[in-house]
């Protein structure tokens, strides 16, 4: 029993956890895609309705000629809740505001949503962060531009202030 | 100026340092290879003038950023003439450089303590623990002299780049060094498991000689992580104790792996069970805080902790991770046929019921690694992303954390070696009775609270009795000091988990917008934003506002969050206000203006919240009992002497 396979696990283990770093390390930066997706349309995403009384949103939603924000957000996440008066701002200023959940579930939405309000036209679920990955954000919140024929013209990673609001006003009647 | 030749000097110690490194390896392997054992005396002074070199190169880069020494490039990019003096002593470590070089210098400084002080341990393998510790230090003393240089100069800076504002902060001066004690304290328990395995010496008395190690890395990884999770709840401004960031992770793996292994080197030294499970372990445990830095240090993450490295520095730490810990393990396949097996024992026994908590914590420690791991490898192979967050962990680690707590507090009510159920269970009866009482309280004046955090009251109310249970009916004054740190650090985890679920299942949130004047209520408090002003910092505009919370019976107090515009960098930061009860925290945050003077404020009321840290230390405190009772134990003309004597 004492000289088992079992006891070369381990350094199994360990050498597919240093390949795997290695190739993360050697891989160009991720954050370059950022800035890439500016100019580009929306990459092709399926976000089904997360709330019962409003639809959910899929990238066909967005070349009807309306520029709007969409906004990658999740209940679980604490900066989304202070991001949330703002969107509640520009809402009020006529902009309409997409939101995809990343990892939620309808029950935690509606929470989320009775507590700090719901400035969303329309709510997409995200599930295992598929819509996130297409989108190449990395991390919640995080809100891009989009004009009206459904291109990307700006991307924020983070969350959105006040002082934010001029610029995005003016990428969207730009665009 | 004196300070001319003072980078160079501080080069040139460390050059040295790592030549004596050098030296103590091959002659540490010249001693256990060929037998010279009249070089066997020269091993250990090596190692304290190693330490001694180290050290002083640390210091020298302290003094530079001190000095403000702008010649020097990591000043340059890391420190500011108008920061204040205990962020510039700070800045030492707050970069990837200095960091590097504490880490080595922590490594040296447990080198020459085992050197001076260890007694306990057979002369051979201390002379193989020490070649072990000199092997790792000359990895990084070669990092840092050919990858990461911290006493590169720079021509013609006047002024230096600043550090991170949110950095900026007394508690976090501490918390990296803290962390790192803990991290490098592992691989002192490393170096005796791989010392012990070449010279075949994995016995009881190794146990006891390697165990006080253990603990006082565990007990520093266990400051570091109760102290990170309290900085990161009052300074991020978020409302939250603990994120599952990939950072966050690297810290508590390594103590996950360090708990178990404390408990099976207990077995092992007691009972001599456990042997090859217990040299696996410290290989674990080691490995889990040289990954720990490796994610930190490297790069390869984004996150609150990221800093910016260029990916050859990564490279070469990988490099040295791979040498140290695929050898580690290699070593260990080969030799563990030279493990004689331990001593067997019942399933329904003390050691069964801590081979379950090991069990329960590798299982921890793996959920926790892949939920860390999972979305980097995901996306070094096929370029996607994912995030796992919070729901992943709470949901997966919830659970096993309360079945640990639970089968931790039955554990230390058992006999070694063999018990009987039914004893057992009369022994449980008043806990169990005190869970289902509680169970009863929280489903009748809190039935709306969601399960998790409901069951976490429940097991805690049990866990907190039968933590003091081992004190029943003996006598407090003869019990050993390690017994009373065990129920210290048990009654700690209750308090803690305590905390955590009272937080979770009762905290009140509310985002208000408010003008001066209004009031709004928040748990017990009726708050009045009062005003808000421009008040100078010594170096950032400060914005503050000032609350007056008032509760039901008449107490009133003041509360000023602020937000912080710092200059070098540019960011804002934000301070929040919390007022501290017995029974929970007010936490209020200043968010952005309005048009109209409306402000956005963020008000908490955390109940209980305190436990969480209360717990953290409790632990901790534990742990240095055991650990001043164990070394009494071990250190010859301690205890048994002084008994004698009497």
């Amino acid at each position: 029993m004492k000289r088992s396979w079992v006891f070369w696990l381990p350094v199994a283990v360990a050498i597919a956890m240093f390949a795997t770093f290695l190739v993360a390390l050697v891989r160009p930066s991720d954050r370059a895609i950022v800035s890439q997706l500016v100019g580009h349309a929306l990459p092709a995403f399926e976000a089904p309705a997360a709330m019962p009384d409003q639809p959910g949103t899929n990238s066909r939603d967005y070349a009807d000629g309306k520029p709007r924000l969409l906004n990658v957000f999740a209940s679980w996440c604490g900066p989304c809740v202070a991001e949330i008066p703002v969107l509640l701002q520009l809402q009020a200023m006529g902009v309409e505001i997409n939101g995809v959940a990343v990892h939620d579930k309808p029950e935690d939405l509606a929470r989320f949503f009775a507590e700090n309000g719901n400035p969303y036209a329309r709510v997409g679920l995200d599930q295992g962060g598929r819509a996130q990955i297409a989108f190449g954000s990395a991390g919640v919140p995080e809100t891009f531009i989009i004009d009206g024929k459904g291109r990307v013209v700006g991307q924020h990673i983070g969350v959105i202030t006040e002082a934010d609001i001029p610029d995005i006003l003016a990428k969207l009647k730009g665009s | 100026m004196p300070q001319v030749m003072l980078a160079e000097f501080g080069m040139a110690a460390l050059w040295v340092a790592a030549a004596l490194a050098l030296l103590q390896f091959a002659l540490g392997v010249a001693v256990l290879r060929q037998n010279r054992d009249d070089l066997a005396r020269t091993i250990a002074p090596l190692a304290v003038a190693q330490a001694v070199l180290c050290g002083l190169a640390f210091l020298v880069l302290m003094v530079l950023f001190l000095w403000s020494d702008m010649s020097v490039l990591l000043v340059a990019t890391n420190s500011h003439s108008e920061k204040p003096w205990l962020y510039k002593f700070a800045g030492t470590w707050g970069n990837h450089e200095g960091s590097m070089l504490l880490w080595v210098s922590i490594l040296g400084v447990a080198g020459a303590t085992i050197a001076l002080f260890e007694r306990a341990l057979r002369a051979d393998t201390k002379i193989a623990t020490l070649t072990v510790q000199a092997a790792i230090a000359l990895g990084f003393y070669v990092f840092l002299l050919f990858a990461s240089n911290p006493f590169a100069r720079i021509v013609g800076v006047t002024e230096g780049q600043g550090l991170n504002p949110l950095l900026q902060d007394p508690g976090l001066a501490f918390h990296p060094p803290t962390l790192y004690i803990g991290y490098v304290g592992m691989s002192a328990a490393f170096s005796f498991a791989i010392g012990a395995l070449i010279t075949r010496d994995v016995t009881p008395s190794f146990a006891r000689a390697m165990r006080p190690w253990i603990l006082g890395a565990w007990i520093f990884l266990t400051i570091g992580i109760t102290a990170g999770s309290y900085w990161a709840y009052y300074e991020l401004g978020w409302g939250g104790w603990w994120f599952w960031d990939p950072v966050e992770n690297a810290s508590l793996m390594p103590w996950l792996a360090a708990t178990a292994l404390f408990h099976s080197v207990t077995v092992l030294a007691t009972r001599d069970a456990l042997r090859t499970w217990t040299i696996m372990l410290s290989c674990v445990a080691f490995s889990m805080s040289m990954v720990g830095t490796f994610l930190v240090r490297s790069g390869i993450l984004t996150s609150v902790h990221s800093f910016a490295v260029d990916p050859k520095r990564g490279i070469f730490i990988l490099a040295l991770l791979t040498i140290y810990i695929i050898g580690a393990l290699v070593l260990f396949a080969l030799r563990v046929g030279t493990i004689s097996e331990g001593k067997r024992f019942e399933p329904v026994s003390r050691e069964g019921l801590l081979v379950i908590n090991n069990l329960l914590l590798s299982v921890i420690l793996v959920v926790v690694m892949v939920g860390t791991l999972y979305p980097l490898a995901l996306e070094a192979f096929t370029g996607q992303k994912i995030s796992v967050g919070a729901p992943f962990f709470n949901a997966t680690t919830g659970p096993l954390a309360l079945a640990l707590v639970a089968f931790m507090a039955v554990g230390p009510l058992l006999r070694w070696r063999h018990d009987e159920g039914r004893a057992v269970i009369r022994r449980l009866a008043v806990p169990l009775l005190v869970s289902a009482l509680t169970m009863v309280a929280v489903y009748v004046f809190a039935g709306k609270a969601s399960f998790l955090p409901a069951m976490g009251i429940v097991v805690a109310a049990g866990v907190a009795v039968a933590s003091v249970a081992p004190l029943w009916k003996r006598n407090l004054a003869r019990t050993p000091l390690f017994t009373w740190g065990m129920v210290i650090a048990h009654l700690g985890c209750a308090v803690s988990i305590a905390g955590m679920a009272a937080d979770s299942a009762f905290m009140k949130e509310a985002l208000v917008p408010m003008r001066v004047g209004d009031t709004r209520s928040i748990g017990d408090f009726r708050v009045t934003f009062e005003d808000v002003a421009q008040v100078p910092g010594p170096n950032y505009d400060a914005l503050q506002a000032t609350l007056r919370a008032e509760t039901s019976n008449g107490d009133s107090m003041v509360l000023k969050p602020a937000l912080h515009r710092f200059s070098t960098p540019a960011m804002v930061t934000n301070e929040a206000a919390i007022r501290t009860f017995w029974n929970g925290q007010l936490y209020v945050v200043l968010g952005d203006e309005r048009p109209g003077n409306v402000w956005v404020v963020r008000m908490w009321w955390k109940p209980f919240v305190t436990l969480i840290w209360l717990g953290g230390i409790m632990i901790a405190g534990g742990g240095f009992l055991s650990l001043i009772g164990r070394v009494r134990r071990n250190v010859p003309g301690g205890k048994a002497k002084r008994r004698l004597a009497a």
